[in-house]
């Protein structure tokens, strides 16, 4: 076990950034164009990186699984963004923000990364509204705020419920305008499937074109992934169809550490699994949250009930009664756990018994239904047209469901991982939300990382290297090439014979991490499913079905590489979760909560970082910690009675 | 449910396609569109076929990836929704459903229902977007928007660029695609500066690309799932009268105009 070097910079939490971006090294503008970036990703994190870096003048190069660089799962995103602008005056500031973040992630992110996050966040704003963004306005012209999950004050911006979309779309056309220059290049319908090392440095992928099956090499100076999380290793998540761990875990097992996997947020305002068809979840923003009142009925012969006639006495608002201060705006892990709780005893509604209700009836009847109309108008649609029950008359079902991950490669202040010249942005590395993330910061995270941290840290890489010249010819691309080949090859091989379907393994997969590494995990499960995953790990590489070929576009291929990794870093995630024997954010315990039944962390014995290192196939993997220490914020119990 | 399916299957961009029958039977009125095609791919697998190859990502409609025309609609019967949001109840036990890809020029098929809509892309690289650097920009509330400018620009911000409404209009035009973003533009200050530039060169790039003309039919308003309002293209028309008169597009214009 080693320590890690987070180089964070020394001196007081608010200077550190500046000082830290004064003393970074530059690269010459003339040079910029002799260097090469390859970004892995086109969400928030990647295109805003992309765009960026080509602004700056080096050469990019840009890949993404999807068709166009405009379908990255950030569109998802509904909410907002959090920024500390305190345009509504209600005492915000760079410090509650940070304060918020820290605490929100139950004191287990990195205080120096979270400050910075915080301070750019206003930044993000102004580049957003430049690139014509728009976002939502008050009648006077001024850019309108409201307050979401977990925060006291009304920090977030958005854009309807499509915030993800219309920012993701900034920076797409930045990004487009970088490509019709040349400056970057884009590379669509490519999956990257290893990372190439040279002299122990990241210099370049191999990928797949997705149209044609070929495989291509690309050479770089320095490698970016901005891939998103792995929720999808639990099969059904809010997660988009093609969101996967893939690039992330190769990255993994050539050596970059990852952080903390057993940190996942379980969203709490989704509609309900309603058939085991079921391809994904689809989240209800909980900006609803700010209008709708959650509740159960108290008594389990009312839970099959019209919930319209059932007696404002006989509602348990759980929410409100047991965290009075905060109410229905508790933290995201908070009211999921609460949820499974109340559906634990049986108080559960809908035709399964998991979900609880989330009724407007009182807000329309305060504020009109016009009002909440505007407000959430293609939220309500959105839920109508899945479930068929119109939400302005009748309450909205929701249960929890997988939404985002905390954990990912581990990156150092400057979005470093452990590989000299390979970065992590947003979702995928591990660095902000700590155990547990609070509403409206991811899409202020992975901007923050590409717009406004990697153009600076990147040059200090490039500025203080001597890069030898490599090429696509060199023997390191095509020993990546034939180990991909291989594994192609392996899988098309097997699945000629085999007889499950990707799909068949994958739900199997999902729904034991689901059962034993979700909401609420103890030592029993953890080992049980360490042990699973090993079976049907062996299981898959035996018995999986596959058609067609390697040499052509064949989503089932795709998909069944993708299933291979999660089946890997399912292990990873249940071994992460069963060495941290304490509850904090997203991670529940059951060993570890105090008398009420909440979360109790143990700082004296895991306030740090767990970054683990692939030691090799079926290797147990081995742990390095990063301790956290934290000089300016005192370590408090998270409550939000 | 009970249902019988004839899906366009095609190989590849080169390769003729046809018309294949499929039973799907023993289909969930609670299924989405896509889980049903899920599950009678699960079942091709397991005969040994290869499974039809449709595009979807989000799977909640805002991403755009997937479409489809469902008996002569794009993103089938019902307004305002994509492929991936249009459920199973939207259809009778019995039914015999025809699933075709968005067809167009400017839109190649890759394989069965999925086509290279790269075409979108260059639309949007042609200029549409604002020219700004990342770095320090004016507060954000420098300049005011009025509510109502910002819900227009945001209507028309709204679109998915799925390309239903290619597949939708007899000319094959995206002229509701490209007049989406020169609306969006036109009604914020920060798109003023390159008004002129901008709708000329998209104009250009849609014409390049292979893309009719609109005609003022009107289908593409019905069909997108965003319900993007063909009076955009009444604001890009007007954009580019504005504007042709002062600027010469960068790209050679293929013949006719919108």
């Amino acid at each position: 076990m080693s320590t890690l070097n987070s180089k964070v910079p020394s001196g007081d939490l608010k200077n550190k950034w500046d000082s830290h971006k004064a003393n970074l090294k530059l690269v010459n503008p003339n040079n910029k164009r002799k260097h090469t970036v390859i970004v892995v990703g086109t969400g928030l994190a990647g295109a805003s990186a992309a765009a960026s870096l080509a602004e700056l003048g080096y050469n990019v190069l840009n890949f993404c699984v999807q068709d166009s660089a405009r379908r990255a799962h950030s569109i998802a995103a509904q909410g907002g963004i959090n920024a500390s602008k305190n345009y509504p005056n209600d005492g915000d500031s760079v410090w509650r923000l940070f304060y918020d973040t820290i605490k929100g992630g139950d004191f287990r992110a990195r205080e120096a990364n979270v400050y910075r996050l915080a301070q750019v966040s206003a930044n993000i704003i102004d580049q957003c509204v430049a690139q014509g963004v728009p976002f939502a306005r008050e009648y006077g012209g001024a850019l309108a705020n409201r307050s979401f999950g977990g925060a006291q004050l009304s920090r977030t911006f958005y854009a309807r419920g499509q915030t993800g979309q219309q920012l993701l779309l900034g920076a797409y056309q930045a990004l487009m305008k970088n490509t019709s220059t040349g400056k970057v290049k884009m590379f669509s319908r490519r999956e990257m499937l290893d990372l190439v090392l040279v002299d122990g440095k990241a210099r370049g992928i191999i990928a797949r074109n997705l149209v044609t099956g070929q495989l291509e090499k690309y050479a770089a100076d320095a490698v970016c992934i901005a891939t998103g999380g792995y929720g999808r290793v639990y099969f059904l998540s809010t997660n988009a169809f093609n969101s996967n761990a893939t690039a992330a875990w190769r990255c993994y097992k050539r050596g970059a550490y990852f952080a903390n996997p057993c940190y996942v947020q379980i969203h709490p305002t989704c509609i309900p699994v309603s058939g085991h068809y079921q391809s994904k979840l689809t989240l209800m923003s909980e900006s609803l949250r700010n209008d709708g009142r959650v509740w159960v009925p108290k008594r389990k012969e009312d839970t099959k009930k019209d919930p319209n006639t059932i007696a404002e006495s006989e509602r348990y608002y759980y929410l409100e009664e047991r965290y009075p201060s905060f109410g229905n705006l508790v933290p995201r892990d908070v009211a999921s756990r609460n949820a499974k709780d109340v559906c634990d005893q049986g108080l559960g509604v809908g035709a399964s018994g998991q979900a609880v209700y989330l009724d407007f009836r009182d807000a329309i009847r305060r504020d009109s239904e016009k009002v909440i109309r505007e407000k959430y108008g293609n939220l309500f649609d959105m839920y109508k047209q899945i479930t068929g029950e119109d939400p302005y008359k009748v309450p909205m079902k929701i249960y929890p469901a997988v939404h985002y991950t905390m954990g990912g490669l581990w990156v150092d202040y400057n979005l470093m991982t452990t590989i000299p010249g390979l970065y992590a942005l947003g979702e995928s590395n591990f660095s902000d939300h700590g155990a547990n993330r609070l509403g409206a910061s991811a899409l202020m995270q992975g901007l923050a990382d590409g717009y406004f941290v990697i153009p600076y840290t990147i040059g200090d890489y490039i500025a203080s290297e001597k890069f030898k010249p490599v090429t696509t010819d060199s023997p390191e691309f095509f020993e990546a090439e034939k180990n991909v080949r291989a594994n192609i090859n392996k899988l098309m091989d097997v699945g000629s014979r085999g007889k499950k379907t990707v799909i068949e393994f994958y739900k199997e997969l999902g729904q034991l991490t689901w059962d034993k590494v979700g909401m609420s995990r103890n030592a029993e499960g953890l080992k049980f499913a360490i042990n699973r995953y090993q079976e049907l790990r062996e299981d898959f590489w035996s018995n999986l079905k596959l058609t067609g070929t390697s040499e052509e576009y064949n989503k089932y291929l795709e998909l069944a590489g993708r299933v291979a990794d999660f089946l890997e870093l399912g292990e990873l995630m249940a071994r992460d979760a069963l060495h941290r024997e304490e509850s904090c954010g997203g991670h529940f315990r059951e060993e570890s909560q105090t008398a009420e039944g909440e979360a109790k962390r143990n700082d004296k014995d895991f306030c740090y970082v767990a970054a683990w290192e692939y030691k090799g196939a079926n290797q147990e993997p081995s742990l390095h910690k990063e301790d956290l220490s934290f000089e300016n914020v005192k370590l408090s119990e998270r409550s939000y009675k | 449910m009970n249902l019988t399916l004839q899906v366009w299957r095609q190989e590849n961009a080169t390769k003729e396609g046809r018309f294949v029958t499929y039973k799907a039977d023993d289909i969930s009125p609670d299924m989405s569109f896509l889980e049903m095609l899920d599950l009678v791919n699960e079942r091709l697998i397991k005969a040994g076929e290869r499974p039809i190859e449709f595009e979807s990502d989000c799977r909640e409609g805002i991403c755009g990836s997937c479409g489809c025309v469902i008996n002569g609609q794009a993103h089938g019967p019902l307004r305002g929704v994509t492929t991936c949001q249009l459920h199973m109840r939207s259809f009778k036990d019995g039914d015999t459903i025809v699933i075709e890809p968005f067809r167009a020029k400017a839109f190649p098929i890759i394989k069965d229902l999925v086509v290279d809509r790269g075409s979108f892309d260059r639309i949007i690289q042609s200029g549409g977007y604002v020219t700004v650097k990342t770095g320090p920009q004016p507060d954000g509330n420098a300049t005011p928007i009025g509510k109502d400018v910002a819900d227009k620009a945001m209507d028309a911000a709204a679109c998915i660029g799925c390309g239903a409404c290619v597949a939708a209009c007899p000319n094959a035009s995206a002229a509701l695609f490209t007049s989406a973003k020169v609306a969006h533009m036109s009604y914020l200050p920060q798109g003023q500066v390159e008004a002129h530039k901008r709708v000329v060169n998209m104009i250009a790039r849609h014409d390049a690309e292979g893309f009719g003309n609109c005609t003022n039919i009107g289908e593409c308003h019905a069909a997108c799932p965003k319900e993007i309002s063909i009076q955009h293209i009444a604001i890009m028309k007007k954009e580019y009268i504005c504007a042709a008169a002062n600027y010469e597009p960068e790209i050679q214009r293929s013949e006719g105009a919108i």
